[in-house]
């Protein structure tokens, strides 16, 4: 009775606690270091069997125990990280910390930190996973941080009734969500400096290319870019997305040289155009990896490289979406300065000595530019080279060794010896990173280019010409280019499970298909939801010119609008009782108007004599009102009772003491 | 618990600043201008938190965050107005509180009616530092007892009672303060190991005249009669419960009169003794006349007698300050 200051929380909170703990880290194992998952999937067994058999208050032994733990889990942190401030070791530290949290004490108030905790982490799930999957998990968590807090205030409610109101106040949270969602002014962050390892673990093309680093994307099936065609897709000759054009090379890593920006293109348009939304995931890096070529931008944050890719003006870290065209007859080059060219001849002294034999060779009686093209791409088709996922490792000259001893390579070393055969006949060359093909998801039509689909082909300049794509890689595997990686690969490799033939991956690949066309629709307008959709959605509702004035007025208004909707739901009070008490009231309450309201302690009959009394013209109704209701009340059950209690309602209805 | 107190206290402090506080009459609804709603310790750190949140959300530009903050903002506003909702409509019907001795503790009784179709949980009533809680079903009213402690004897007024609640997710406190006019009768606590009872001239020699001696006659048995006092032949032999009366006149009855305890110099002593007195003259069935400050209280007995001595000795102040 008398208030406590330290009570133990009741056992339905700390098993709500443990839920919420457990939806909360459980999407957080994707990527936690392997021992905080593991920390944390023994804490909350521990808490588990301590909660079920109702254990005693904790000692001081097991305050020393959790306190161990704690310094346990902070020097793996240093030890596996290397440093403690920063995205990944914190979100490592705070899982480990809530799973503690739960052990550490029982209060109240170490409930509601565990449940704080939770909401952190439910946040901190976001910088690695905004997928549709990872809103569920919050959704869900925050759910079972209500029900947590529930327990705590009416911990006698049965888990079924404690998850019910908690789904009530979820369901009238929404449209709060929703409003401040869709109005609340997005600050372009960041505000301050982030961690360093903020924009880490994001997948892609680098600036430099070394045997077998292509390859290794090629086992990712993340998206790295959709492209959504306004009239026909493009045939899968023309789908070169290009990303970094690599020239420098060291006898085995080829390297970015660092290239010039321009405000518009540097080549004349030519050709139809292929109209296209491109949406770009984050990479970390600059380019845009449009379709070649890209036209005219309308957007001052897009530079154009000398190299001809599409840069933007800082590294990618959020989803990003562009309208583009692509016309890919432009050509490109045709006025290359010398300095470019001089540099794409160029070739370390000691790399390929049994190549560059093999091109003095093959082009002793060329003539010019192109026959020399002509030879080499003619001793690519004719020495049967295999294209395949793993290759052998190339350890000295990667160049020789692939030509000559492993024959078996993927597109880097295809297009790696073209580029420095054609160098070492003279003709300028180069490589060029980025990503071809692409499937078209079936669903919504958008086509889907994953990190699977990587490439890397060659560019080669021809007096005259230009730079002409050359790809070496369709020399070896021409169904590289039609269908993909998949088809290209011989026979009998392992692929990885979604590039497999048989109806089981066609099934799987549909499936795919629809929830990455939902995924796609989630990303577009909830995950991809910036200051340019708020205007523009402003601007739909009707603001000619929307600025944070009418931003704060909408908002204001939406929110008020909520607000009185919710305090109008909490002043309809509905009374106790069926519709027979809500006529009896109704009756009673018409004739409390006229001064004749019912007593307390008055049964219906003696109430229908007394008013009969004040009102004798009345008399009959009111008896007859009062009998019927009398029966129904409280005679023996009637099988037309709904019938009877309508007309009841309907002689209430047209009653007038009046 | 201190901030929450003051807290509740507020309105009530603004009210009588501008001269609007009145104490209520019963029964009282709960509506909306009475049910005030303010965060609680828990909720400012909810908030806190949310804001934390909200900044993590910008500096990283993550959609989703924003939304997840905006979700739980929404949750804490719907939980304000539950909580609100939780006391609205609430009926007080009757609040009642029966007299006690000193230092014992009174029970005050709420007879509160929930008249609307929902479940109130987690109600709470304090009076004072003590509280209660208790849940109403749909349509329910129920009597929820408080514990009040008592310490001096006469009149304990029950200022305040604080209904309140911090349902559903204990981030909002809404309550309402009630001020029925209703007091305790606190009867002074019986002087422990009294001296014997007085004679009915008011020496302290001892019992004289114990009033039982002379037999009168039979009368009908009183529920408030000694059981001593019946006659239990009577009944054996299968009649009526009959009380045995005695002839006790005037003179015979005790005095207890509280000018006469000059051995007493402070008032609370005074009552004190005289209380006890009072009781043991009424578990002995004897007839007692009681003099105070206020007047004389004639010779009865019995329990209602009993009753008007005990608020006579509750509330019994000597004219002249305390004798020397």
């Amino acid at each position: 009775m008398a208030r406590t200051p330290d009570r133990a929380a009741p056992r339905a909170a700390s098993l709500w606690l443990f839920a919420t703990a457990l939806v909360t880290v459980v999407p957080h194992t994707a990527y936690l270091p392997l021992w905080a998952s593991g920390a944390c999937a023994l804490l909350l067994a521990w808490h588990l069997a301590r909660a079920r058999s109702n254990g005693p208050r904790i000692g001081r032994v097991h305050r020393l125990s959790l306190l161990l733990i704690a310094l346990t889990v902070a020097l793996a942190v240093r030890l596996d990280f290397g440093y403690f401030f920063g995205k990944a070791p914190g979100i490592a530290m705070l899982a480990t910390l809530l799973c503690m949290k739960l052990l550490e004490g029982n209060s109240p108030r170490d409930v509601r930190a565990g449940v704080l905790l939770a909401f952190f982490l439910q946040l901190a799930l976001f910088f690695d996973d905004q997928t549709l999957t990872a809103s569920l998990f919050a959704l869900t968590g925050a759910l079972c941080a209500a029900a947590t807090m529930l327990a705590l205030e009416d911990p006698e409610r049965s888990p079924w009734r404690t998850l019910r109101t908690g789904g009530t106040l979820m369901l009238q949270a929404i449209p709060f969500l929703i409003v401040l969602f869709m109005l609340f002014p997005r600050l372009p962050g960041p505000l301050w400096g982030l961690p360093r390892d903020a924009w880490e673990g994001m997948t892609g093309l680098s600036e430099e290319m070394a045997p077998g680093s292509i390859a290794e994307l090629g086992l990712s099936s993340e998206i790295a870019l959709r492209a959504d065609f306004a009239d026909t897709l493009p045939p899968p000759a023309q789908r070169y997305w290009r990303g970094p054009v690599l020239s420098e090379f060291d006898g085995r890593v080829w390297r970015m040289t660092r290239s010039a920006q321009l405000a518009e293109p540097a080549y004349a348009l030519a050709g139809p155009a292929i109209d296209y939304v491109l949406t770009v995931e984050p990479h970390n890096k600059r380019w845009l990896l449009a379709l070649d070529f890209p036209g005219e931008v309308a957007r001052n944050d897009v530079a154009y490289g000398s190299e001809y890719m599409l840069l933007a003006e800082r590294p990618l870290r959020t989803r990003t979406q562009l309208s583009l065209q692509a016309y890919p007859q432009t050509i490109i080059g045709q006025e290359e300065s010398a300095a470019v060219l001089e540099a794409a001849t160029r070739l370390p002294e000691d790399a390929g000595p049994r190549t560059r034999i093999l091109v003095d060779e093959l082009v002793a009686d060329a003539n010019d530019a192109s026959q020399i093209l002509d030879r080499v791409l003619a001793w690519f088709s004719t020495n049967a080279l295999t294209y395949t996922l793993s290759p052998p490792l190339l350890e000295d000259d990667p160049i020789d060794e692939f030509l000559f001893d492993a024959r078996r390579g993927f597109c880097e070393h295809f297009s790696s010896a073209f580029v420095f055969m054609m160098r070492a006949a003279g003709v300028p060359a180069r490589v060029v990173t980025g990503y071809q093909g692409g499937t078209l998801n079936r669903v919504d039509g958008t086509l889907v280019v994953r990190q699977s689909d990587a490439h890397a082909w060659a560019e080669t300049w021809l007096p005259g010409r230009g730079w002409v794509r050359v790809d070496p890689t369709a020399l070896a595997a021409p169904s590289r280019i039609e269908s993909g990686v998949s088809a290209a690969l011989p026979a009998g490799e392992t692929r990885p499970m979604m590039m497999r033939d048989g109806a089981a991956a066609d099934a799987l690949r549909a499936l795919r298909d629809r929830w990455e066309a939902l995924g796609n629709a989630w990303n577009r307008n909830v995950v991809g939801y910036d200051r340019q959709r708020q205007r523009d959605f402003l601007q739909h509702l009707g603001f000619e010119q929307p600025d944070w004035r009418t931003l704060g007025f909408a908002l204001g208004a939406g929110l008020a609008t909520l607000m009185l909707a919710l305090l109008a739901w909490a002043l309809h009070q509905r009374r106790s009782g069926d519709s027979l008490d809500h006529l009896w009231r109704r009756f009673g309450a018409r004739l409390a108007r006229r001064g004749l309201a019912r007593l307390p302690a008055e049964g219906p009959i003696d109430y229908a004599e007394r008013v009969a009394r004040a009102l004798p013209d009345r008399a009959s109704e009111v008896r007859l009102i009062a009998r019927s209701y009398a029966r129904l009340r409280y005679g023996p059950p009637s099988a037309n009772a709904t019938a009877l209690t309508r007309e009841l309602a309907q002689r209430i209805r047209e009653f007038s003491p009046q | 618990m201190k901030t929450t107190e003051a807290l509740e206290r507020l309105p009530d402090a603004l009210a009588r600043k501008f001269g609007r506080r009145r104490d209520d009459t019963l029964p009282v609804t709960l509506r909306q201008g009475r049910i005030y709603v303010l965060p609680t310790a828990a909720g400012l750190s909810f908030a806190l938190a949310l804001l934390v949140m909200l900044i993590g959300a910008i500096n990283y530009g993550l959609s989703l965050g924003y939304a997840l903050v905006f979700l739980l903002f929404g949750l804490g506003v719907a939980s304000t107005v539950h909580a609100f909702r939780n006391l609205l409509g609430l009926r007080i019907l009757r609040v009642a509180v029966e007299p006690v001795f000193a230092n014992e503790t009174a029970t005050l009784r709420l007879y509160v009616e929930n008249p609307s179709n929902w479940r109130r949980a987690a109600l709470r009533i304090r009076v004072g530092d003590i509280e209660t809680h208790a849940t109403l079903e749909a349509g329910a009213a129920e009597t929820l007892a408080v514990a009040v402690p008592t310490e001096h004897r006469g009149w304990l007024a029950i200022e305040r009672i604080a209904l309140y609640t911090t349902w559903p997710l204990g981030l909002a406190r809404a309550w309402s303060v009630l001020r029925p006019t209703v007091s305790v009768l606190v009867y002074a606590a019986p002087e422990r190991n009294a001296p014997p009872l007085p004679s009915g001239d008011g020496s302290t020699e001892g019992l004289r005249g114990d009033g039982d001696d002379d037999f009168a006659g039979l009368r009908a048995h009183r529920l408030t009669d000694s059981p001593r006092h019946v006659a239990w032949k009577a009944v054996a032999a299968g009649g009526p419960m009959l009380t045995k009366e005695f002839a006790g006149n005037e003179g015979a009855a005790l005095e207890l009169d509280w000018h006469a305890l000059s051995g007493c110099p402070q008032d609370d002593a005074r009552a004190a003794r005289l209380t006890a007195w009072a009781l043991a003259a009424e578990s002995r069935a004897l007839s007692y006349a009681l003099t105070t400050p206020d007047g004389r209280l004639a010779p009865a007995h019995g329990r209602a007698h009993l009753s008007a001595c005990l608020a006579r000795l509750a509330l019994a102040r000597s004219r002249h300050g305390p004798h020397a």
